[in-house]
């Protein structure tokens, strides 16, 4: 296995991105890592695409070869994979890219993800967000992921004494982040009386415990370790990317407190990576739902299980604590544009670790980012480090 | 999707799930290889006792389109007493519903295609005294 | 012996009291309460119809009998307020029975009657042989127009009877149907509400019909109201059962017990059947019982009913007058939400 590094990233704005269609998103991220990496487009061998329901969506399919058409990579033949697994989308994206490259079958790659959900109403789409839980048994049932989370978060306070404030205070910091971060979709902070006098989307989840679902892309260039030197002195390195899946639907898993695949996944990278929980110095984790991010801290090592809310109420997590955990602001506040997630948390990591995140920048020489499919049935983690 | 819910309603309309000879578990839903024994699975259909009791819920404020009509309400992790864990809706009040409540199953209507769609019936929950 | 081997029977959990449907409508609820001999009604939730009432009175009967389904050859559903205008309730009550898919269904309507013109062809196809068990089902949730006389009484409710040969707790010595084309109550095709008569509704079709079929089937089988334990009538408000009993010749004593409506309110197509169940809740092997149930358009159905030894040995639990007695009160606008009287979009 080759070493694979990333040699460019790219970003779009997140948000509601009224006049800009699928495609202008896609282009406007992309271009952004081509020149962020130096390139100027025919070097680029191959593409995956993480993208979870242009169908429904936007009622439009094969985007892979739409985004390589308007990418202005046409003539140039090149493959490109369209991956899906839910809000993991880009997560799988990003390794089946890690895998081509390390693998020796190319030598620079492109890992996309974008999605373009504003062209629906809000209910529609996250209906459509909802079909990464189980459609015929949890669903169906008027289970939709903020019930599913809902009933996770509700498990985690009957267990570990968990409060609703704790969730909110996950809300709060993530908002702070976000503040520094241009491409965020609410660039503003929020008192922990706001968040917690919000209204109920799914008790005991209040709207300020909710990600939006947001229009946004995101690409990242790898390359092999070779190459690399060709285009950049201060590469940063993939060290470990994992996957794992579980039960699809809640109701199945071992445990409705904890995410086993995000367990399994990050097992598997620390393994691979040669590091432990402790030496993650920044993270950004998959904060659909605020009760996520805690059930993360817990099942990626960083405390043990029904720890988590001690994370967030000393701090631990913040900006300038021990971990520092969504630095962007997370999909609560930088924004959740489901496909495009996977890759906007790389993304972040790698500014982070290139010292390039402005204002929300942290000390950091490694990293991690945790992407989840639903409510965890997939799970991708991903090490990063300078 | 009428096609895809006519083909359950064997299931929905009643609690009948699976159960694998080879390694004593019960499923609902149903499945057509066991998890634990995979291809030793030996699964027949069991007719489940639809008694048990709540181990996690959720009162829906913001509801999907379908369930517009029915808000607020109470979606439910339910561990049936043979085992299982099925997530299902309980007819109670809001503030009726405690973790550890016992239930049992009773035949409802889920929603429908519109006004003019095909009604989805199924199987909900209620407090068992 | 072909007769009623078990029953089972469903009424929602809530009601809403006389007064606070005369509170929005300005009416006087002492005026209507005395001349409906109603106190309240049923009424369905959301997520319940005609269909899930009719299972649930099915599942109660069926576990009661303690047989296999699989031996139920016959489902009939009557009801005024089936689900769908085209696609039977039957099939969906015999599916989550589990009865299989041998045997013979049909939704019924004949207004308040159709449940026991059910039990009438499950009967014949006993007693021919071609059946084991068959089930009949009167169930309903009868709309009415806000602001209408109706709006007081029609409530929702169920009574399913499986009959047979086997185990029968109550014989069913004769039947007699009195039949005559009389509009006095209807719903055209695709009308959300149903209209009446008024005052026509009383003498030329309920006590006529009523009267009619009663001294039909006691002259049929030479039998007298004092020959009676029990009667019960349909129920469409408190008053006209109590008058038809005195037309009749029986007193308040034989039609008290099954008189369910003041609480629950005319559950049209439930209403005499969840009155005889309540009846059955009581009585003694021996006992005789004269069901006559109306239907508008218009027709009566009588029954002449022998408890037998068998209901000693019956599981009469849980019982119909605590089901009619129990329940939660709603107010008006909760009450509007929950008949769908609003609609979104």
């Amino acid at each position: 296995m080759r070493r694979v590094a990333v040699i460019g990233v790219g970003c779009s704005k997140f948000g509601e991105l009224w006049d800009m269609n699928f495609r202008d998103i896609v282009i406007s991220a992309g271009i952004e890592a081509l020149e962020d990496a130096g390139l100027e487009g025919k070097e680029i061998e191959a593409m995956y695409i993480g993208n979870m329901s242009g169908g429904r969506y936007l009622a439009q399919e094969h985007v892979a070869a739409l985004i390589a058409d308007y990418a202005g990579l046409a003539e140039l033949h090149i493959p490109a994979t369209r991956v899906e697994a839910g809000d993991a989308s880009g997560g799988l994206a990003l390794r089946m890219a890690y895998m081509a490259v390390a693998s020796g079958v190319h030598d620079v790659v492109i890992a996309a993800g974008a999605e373009k959900v504003t062209d629906v109403g809000a209910e529609t789409a996250m209906d459509i967000l909802s079909s990464a839980a189980d459609r015929e048994w949890e669903v169906f049932c008027g289970a939709n992921l903020p019930a599913l989370f809902a009933m996770m978060a509700r498990m985690h306070m009957d267990r570990f004494g968990t409060t609703e404030e704790d969730l909110a205070r996950v809300s709060v910091k993530n908002h702070r982040n976000a503040v520094n971060n241009p491409k965020a979709q609410f660039r503003r902070e929020i008192s922990l009386e706001v968040a917690l006098n919000s209204p109920y989307v799914a008790e005991p989840l209040r709207l300020f415990d909710c990600a939006p679902i947001s229009d946004g892309a995101a690409v990242v260039i790898l390359a092999s370790e070779e190459v690399a030197r060709e285009y950049t002195d201060t590469p940063v390195y993939i060290s470990a990317c994992c996957q794992a899946s579980d039960y699809l639907a809640l109701h199945s898993r071992r445990d409705v407190t904890t995410m086993d695949a995000v367990v399994h996944a990050s097992r598997q990278a620390y393994k691979h990576a040669g590091i432990e929980p402790k030496d993650v110095d920044v993270a950004e984790v998959h904060d659909s739902f605020t009760i996520a991010e805690i059930i993360a801290y817990e099942d990626l090592g960083f405390t043990e299980k029904g720890k988590g809310a001690e994370l967030i109420r000393e701090g631990v997590t913040e900006l300038n604590g021990e971990i520092p955990v969504n630095p962007s602001g997370g999909l609560k506040a930088c924004g959740h544009a489901i496909g495009a997630t996977g890759i906007r948390q790389a993304v972040e990591i790698v500014l982070q670790l290139r010292g390039d995140a402005g204002k929300r920048q942290v000390d950091a020489e490694k990293g991690l980012a945790l992407n989840i499919g639903g409510t965890g049935a997939t799970a991708v983690v991903t090490i990063f480090e300078r | 999707m009428l096609p895809r819910f006519w083909r359950k309603i064997r299931y929905r309309y009643n609690l009948v799930g699976t159960y694998c000879e080879n390694c004593r578990t019960y499923y609902y839903p149903p499945r057509n290889l066991c998890p634990k024994c995979r291809r030793k699975s030996k699964i027949k259909e069991v007719q489940l006792s639809g008694k048990g009791k709540v181990i996690s819920y959720s009162i829906v404020h913001d509801a999907p389109e379908n369930f517009k009509m029915m808000k607020p309400y109470v979606v439910a992790l339910i561990q049936l007493d043979e085992g299982p864990i099925i997530t299902s809706q309980l007819v109670c009040k809001p503030e009726e519903v405690r973790v550890g409540m016992r239930v049992r199953a009773v035949f409802r209507k889920y929603g429908e295609e519109g006004e003019s769609g095909i009604i989805y019936y199924g199987t909900k929950f209620v407090p068992d005294s | 012996m072909v007769g009623i081997v078990s029953y089972g029977t469903y009424v929602p959990k809530y009601r809403i009291r006389v007064e606070e449907i005369a509170r929005i409508w300005g009416d006087n609820a002492e005026t209507i309460k005395n001349g409906l001999g109603i106190l309240q009604k049923s009424v369905p939730d959301l997520d319940e119809d005609t269909a899930t009432i009719a299972v649930e009175a099915a599942r109660e009967a069926v576990r009661r009998a303690k047989i296999d389904p699989k031996r139920i050859g016959a489902v009939y559903v009557g009801s005024e307020s089936h689900p769908y205008a085209v696609k039977p309730t039957a099939t969906i009550v015999g599916e989550a029975l589990g009865i299989g898919n041998e045997y013979f269904a049909a939704d019924l309507e004949f207004a308040c009657k159709a449940g026991t013109a059910g039990m009438q062809m499950c009967m014949g196809l006993v007693k021919a042989g071609m059946i084991e068990y068959g089930l009949a089902i009167g169930a309903d949730t009868s709309q009415s127009r806000p602001g209408d006389a109706l709006e007081y009484s029609a409530g929702a409710g169920g009574a399913a009877l499986l009959i047979g040969r086997d185990g029968v707790i109550a014989e069913v010595e004769g039947t007699y149907s009195f039949t005559s084309d009389t509009p006095d109550f209807w719903r055209r095709e695709g009308q959300p509400y149903p209209s009446h008569g008024g005052r026509f509704t009383g003498v030329p079709a309920y006590f006529r019909h009523i009267t009619s079929a009663a001294n039909g089937l006691m002259e049929k089988l030479g039998l007298k109201p004092s020959d009676f334990s029990y009667a019960v009538f349909h129920q469409p408000n408190g008053k006209f059962p109590v008058r038809v009993a005195k037309m009749l010749g029986f007193g308040m004593e034989q039609i008290k017990p099954g008189l369910v409506v003041s609480h629950i309110g005319n559950t049209y197509s439930g209403s005499s059947l969840i009155g005889l169940c309540a009846v059955l809740d009581e009585a003694k092997p021996g006992d005789r019982i004269l069901l006559v149930s109306f239907g508008s358009g218009a027709g009566s159905d009588a029954f002449s009913l022998i408890v037998t030894d068998e209901i000693e040995n019956f599981d009469r639990t849980p019982r119909v007058w605590d089901k009619v007695m129990e329940g939660e009160h709603i107010d008006y606008g909760l009450y509007v939400k929950l008949r769908r009287k609003i609609r979104f979009g």
